[in-house]
Parts: C-alpha cells; sequence; structure tokens
C-alpha cells in the first residue's frame, strides 16, 4: 500500500477510535436533552468521578472488574437521581438562562470538590483489557477501542429501542415534546425526569470507565466532555443516531488535523472540534439530525 | 394633607431619575467620603482587595448588561478581559502612550471583538449562545498562548507601571483613586445607559425578542450593540487588571474567569448595576472567608488543618451560583431590597 494512503487510513481508523469514545461522552448529553431541554454541563463531572469511584473500588477495594462496573454504574444512577432532585428539580420553569447556569455551577462545583477529595496526581486505571493491538492489513488499533465501538453501538441499539417500544421511553419522548399535555394523559413528569437524569448518569459511567482505560485518570478527564460538545451539536442536539456520526467525525478530523497541521499549528489538535462547533452554530445550529426549531409567539 | 407612605411616582421624569431619593444622595455622599479617605485609614490589605474587587466589578457591571439586562448569556467573557489586557499592556510596554488612552483603546479593541462576536450570534440563543461563546473564549485563550511572537505565550510580560502627569502610580492607594475615578464614570455611564432609550431597548430584548421587534426595536442593533458595550467593560477590567499586577499571563483568562465573572453577576443580581458591584466585592472576598473559616473549624477538628487551597474557592463558586440560583434569584441586591422595604414600610410588612 502506498505510504500516503496508509498514514491517511491509520488517521483515520484512530479518528474512528477516539470519536467513538466522544460518542459515548455524547449519548448521556443527548438523553437528558431529550427529555428535558437540559444542557448538562456537568456531565464531564460526573464521567469523572464515575472513573475515580471505579478505580478506588477495584485498587482499595480489590473487586473485579465486572463487580466494580456494576456497582458504580448503580452508583452513577443513583446520583443522577439525586442531583436531579436537590439541584434540578427546584428549577422546574426557571428561564434557560438560570437552567444552564446551575449545571455549570454544578460542574465547578463537582470538579474542585473532586480536586479535593481524589487529589491531582495521576492515576493509572487497572485495566481489564490487554495491551495488545490488533493489527488489521497494518492498520493499527487497541482492543480497547473495540470494545468502546462495540459498547457504543450496543447502546444506540438499545436507546433506539428503548425510545421507539417502552412505556418509559415514550413518556420521555413525550414530556420533551409537551410537557403540560404529557401530564394531562397521566405522565408522571417528575419521575420521567429522574429516570433520565440516572439513565444519563448511567451512561456517563459508562463512558468513565472506559475513558480511564485509555487515558490517564486524573481531573483533568471531565474535559473529554468539552470535546463532545461539538459532537453533539454536529450531530444535532436532541439525536442519538446524531451523537454518533457527530462523535465520530470530530474524531477524525481532530485526528486529520493533528495528522497533517499539527508541524506547522502546534496545538491546532485540540482547537478543530471548537472551529466546527462555531461553524455548525454559525451556518446550521440545529445540525445535521437536531429538530429544527419554529417559534411561535 | 394626605401622609405619604412611601414614595409614589408620578411621573416619568420621576421614574427615571438617577438618584430616586434625596437620601440615596445622603448616603451616597456618605459612602464616597468612607471611600475616598480609606487609604489614610484602612489596612494596606484592604485598599489591595478594594483594587481587585474594583476591577472585578467594571468586568462584572458589562457583563451584567450583556446577561443580566439584555438576557445574552456569555460563557466567553474572558476573552474581552484577556484582549483589553494584551492590548493595553502591548501598548504600554511598546509605546509611550498615556495610560488613559490605553486603557481606553484597549476597552476599545476589546469591544469591536465584541461586535464581531455578536453578529453570529444574533441567531443563536440558550445553549447554543452559551456553547459559541465559550467555544470563542478558548479560541482567544489559545491565540494568546500560541502567539508567541506577540504576546510571549504562556511566559507572559511584564507591565511598566502607570505614569499619570509625569508621576509614576506604584502604589496601591494611588492606584485605588484612578481606579475609584473608572469606576465612578463606567458605574454612572452603565446607569445612564439602562435608563434611557437603549437600556429600555435591552430590558425588551430580554424579555421577548420576538415582541420587541414588533414594537419597533431594532433586535439586531441592539444585540450587537449589548455585545459592544459589554466587551468595552470587560477590556478597560482587563486592562486595569494589566497595569494593577504588572504582568499578564495568559493563564489568568481562562474558562475559570469567565465563569467567575457569571458568579458575581447571578451572586450579585441579574439585571442590576449595583448588583454587579456587590457580587464582584463578595466573590472577592469569599476566598479569604473560605480560609478564615478552615483556619477557624481546624483549630477544633484537626482533620480541617491546613487544608485550603485554591480548589475551595473554585468549588465555593459553583456552591454560590447553585444556591443563589434555587434560593435566591434575585441575588445580593434583591435581598437588599426586601430588607430596605421591609424597613421603609413598617409596621406594614408581609
Amino acid at each position: 500500500m502506498d505510504e500516503g494512503i496508509h498514514y491517511f487510513l491509520q488517521l483515520l481508523v484512530s479518528g474512528v477510535a477516539v470519536g467513538s469514545l466522544y460518542a459515548l461522552v455524547a449519548i448521556g448529553f443527548v438523553l437528558i436533552i431529550k427529555a428535558t431541554d437540559i444542557l448538562n454541563f456537568a456531565h464531564g463531572e460526573v464521567i469523572m468521578v464515575s472513573a475515580f469511584v471505579c478505580y478506588f473500588l477495584m485498587t482499595s477495594l480489590h473487586m473485579n472488574f465486572i463487580v466494580a462496573f456494576l456497582i458504580t454504574i448503580t452508583f452513577a444512577f443513583v446520583f443522577g437521581l439525586l442531583v436531579e432532585r436537590v439541584v434540578l428539580r427546584p428549577m422546574i420553569g426557571e428561564p434557560m438562562f438560570a437552567i444552564v447556569m446551575i449545571t455549570i455551577g454544578l460542574s465547578i462545583f463537582l470538579r474542585s470538590a473532586s480536586g479535593i477529595v481524589f487529589g491531582h496526581d495521576n492515576k493509572v486505571f487497572p485495566s481489564p483489557f490487554s495491551k495488545e493491538t490488533i493489527n488489521f492489513y497494518g492498520l493499527v488499533l487497541s482492543q480497547v477501542h473495540i470494545w468502546v465501538l462495540v459498547i457504543s453501538s450496543t447502546l444506540v441499539i438499545v436507546f433506539f429501542l428503548f425510545f421507539k417500544f417502552s412505556k418509559i421511553g415514550l413518556s420521555m419522548r413525550g414530556v420533551a415534546n409537551d410537557q403540560f399535555a404529557s401530564m394531562l394523559v397521566g405522565i408522571s413528569v417528575k419521575k420521567v425526569f429522574s429516570i433520565t437524569w440516572g439513565l444519563s448518569f448511567l451512561t456517563a459511567a459508562v463512558a468513565g470507565i472506559f475513558l480511564s482505560n485509555v487515558m490517564v485518570l486524573n481531573i483533568g478527564l471531565c474535559f473529554v466532555a468539552l470535546k463532545a460538545f461539538p459532537a453533539i451539536v454536529l450531530g444535532g442536539l436532541d439525536s442519538i443516531p446524531g451523537a454518533i456520526i457527530g462523535g465520530v467525525t470530530i474524531g477524525v478530523l481532530e485526528m486529520l488535523a493533528g495528522g497533517y497541521l499539527e508541524a506547522k499549528l502546534p496545538g491546532i489538535k485540540e482547537l478543530v472540534p471548537f472551529i466546527v462547533l462555531f461553524l455548525v452554530l454559525m451556518i446550521r445550529p440545529y445540525g445535521l439530525f437536531g429538530k429544527e426549531e419554529v417559534e411561535r409567539v | 394633607m394626605a401622609i405619604r407612605s412611601r414614595t409614589f411616582k408620578e411621573t416619568y421624569r420621576e421614574d427615571i431619575k438617577l438618584f430616586q431619593t434625596i437620601w440615596i444622595k445622603f448616603w451616597l455622599a456618605i459612602f464616597f467620603l468612607g471611600l475616598l479617605s480609606a487609604p489614610l485609614w484602612a489596612d494596606p490589605y484592604i485598599i489591595y482587595m478594594a483594587n481587585i474587587a474594583g476591577i472585578a466589578a467594571i468586568g462584572a457591571i458589562g457583563l451584567n448588561i450583556l446577561t443580566g439586562f439584555t438576557g445574552q448569556i456569555s460563557l466567553g467573557h474572558a476573552a474581552f478581559v484577556a484582549i483589553g489586557a494584551y492590548t493595553s499592556a502591548l501598548l504600554a510596554h511598546h509605546t509611550g502612550i498615556p495610560f488613559y488612552v490605553n486603557i481606553l483603546i484597549g476597552g476599545l479593541v476589546a469591544a469591536s471583538f465584541g461586535i464581531i462576536l455578536g453578529l453570529p450570534c444574533l441567531r443563536l440563543k440558550g445553549l447554543y449562545l452559551a456553547m459559541a461563546t465559550m467555544s470563542f473564549g478558548v479560541v482567544v485563550e489559545y491565540t494568546i498562548t500560541h502567539w508567541d511572537s506577540l504576546t510571549r505565550g504562556v511566559r507572559g510580560f511584564r507591565v511598566p507601571p502607570v505614569t499619570l502627569f509625569g508621576h509614576i502610580l506604584n502604589d496601591d492607594a494611588t492606584f485605588f483613586y484612578v481606579l475609584m475615578l473608572f469606576l465612578l464614570l463606567l458605574t454612572i455611564a452603565a446607569k445612564n445607559i439602562i435608563r434611557t432609550r437603549v437600556g429600555r431597548a435591552f430590558v425588551a430584548i430580554r424579555d421577548r425578542d420576538v415582541a420587541a421587534e414588533t414594537m419597533g426595536v431594532d433586535v439586531t442593533k441592539y444585540k450587537v450593540m449589548a455585545f459592544g458595550i459589554s466587551a468595552f467593560y470587560g477590556g478597560v477590567a482587563g486592562g486595569l487588571y494589566g497595569y494593577y499586577t504588572a504582568y499578564v499571563l495568559p493563564e489568568n483568562f481562562s474558562v475559570l474567569l469567565s465563569i467567575e465573572y457569571v458568579a458575581m453577576v447571578i451572586v450579585g443580581g441579574m439585571g442590576s448595576i449595583s448588583g454587579s458591584i456587590l457580587g464582584a466585592a463578595f466573590l472577592t472576598l469569599i476566598p479569604d472567608i473560605i480560609k478564615g473559616l478552615t483556619e477557624f473549624i481546624g483549630q477544633y477538628i484537626s482533620l480541617f488543618q491546613d487544608i485550603y487551597n485554591d480548589e475551595w474557592n473554585i468549588a465555593s463558586f459553583g456552591l454560590l451560583i447553585i444556591v443563589f440560583l434555587i434560593v435566591e434569584p434575585k441575588g445580593l441586591n434583591g435581598i437588599w431590597i426586601r430588607i430596605k422595604t421591609c424597613f421603609k414600610e413598617w409596621p406594614f410588612t408581609y
């Protein structure tokens, strides 16, 4: 194979791998937006906190990976219910600005509180996946990335079916569409909100555990959520398939920019997602698959 | 003769007066006397804190004009502060332009960037606007950090001290007077913007932009104007900050600073000029309050000994935002107004 094409394909494959991580993060965002129209700025912090919880379960309490994983996602679900009840419930009916700001407040609180509790040194996650890479016609990919691809695609299918067929999934869509009308047909909006936050935090925990296998585990893990913003905006804020496609696109773009432009513009890799975000917002704010909002007066 | 139990406004002119009652003038005069004599009696540390709070207040007033009055979320205010700081600092470093002109140029450059950001952001609302302004902040921080030939990157550079009429002002007390003059002028300017046509247009846009447009408010013009004015205030605050700390570094202008400004606006009270000043003063004091508290508790519980660091401040900013939004959305200014009404209308308080 030609050297240039091979380099391009390798970047593409790594991009898809990184992008699938972003997609996993993005799903959690989209879940909450879909049901409650809130963008949870604290999502990254939940990812980081769950990763730390799983780390401590595995190192301090010597649990095996599966048990620690299950306990962590249960913890995240309960944490989600708690946050919804304490912080978000009193804000129902408040203007969008206040709700955005309260999740930002939550995010910086959680981040610095974790800094105080967990400390700032890098930790190495006891990864259950083997470090061996898979070589496919000369293209190299690690095992964790394959797992992430599998998990994200499974989650997409599960959530697709969940929103299409399950009772609670249908009521979530109903609440997202019109809160008053769904109350009228007997949906408990409060219950739907709590379950949504619980589920979103649960996916955050899954994302956190896989991310800490790939990256270093420290407080900075929460900044991965900043990378997921461009992904969800590109995909459309309330579309789960959009989150996946957006995540993968951002991952690929980032890798390509890193591979070809990094030599001339150092640090451009980190900036590309935000430039994409800005451009999408300017040209097509509802993204590729989002619903176009029509304002009624 | 009827007894007037409180101030009723009978004419429109009365409603938009700068000083509503004679008492406000009286208390303000006392307040200013106290403030102007402060360097004579106060501890140097208090003066230092007052300077930091004053600079923050200018930035917070700017953000409040944009978020509190016009209703546009901005998570990129630090970018304007950075632009103002770097412009003034570079001018001071390379040219001999007087300091007040430098500050003004810094503000104007920031304002033009504000207009540049405001134009594309016209279409965006709520969440989308928050993300767009935040990515603007990230881009500016990146540019400052990596444009090595101009900004010296992460190393930062020294800002020469303020010289005014041939005197070098390098102590806190003299800078205090210069700063208070700036703060006073900018506060009066903001008050005047808010009580005139422009301010009413801002508030109309905040309350319902479509309705404002049908009533003849040029939404495009006023939204861009709000971005420009807010950025100008941010730029001036940045310029003063650069001069005061005598050093500019990119890390001082991260997203955290934007969030700190937002916290000031929320804690102080959205849509209130005096609230911004209160919020800025309060949040500047917070680190010291927490430090004192942890030391106090540390005397009794050994767990709390020497655990204070910067993280506590940031955590408390987050917690303050949450608590104020849930419990007191009108902020400190709202609490102040409630206390005032309580006394004014006694014994008919409820």
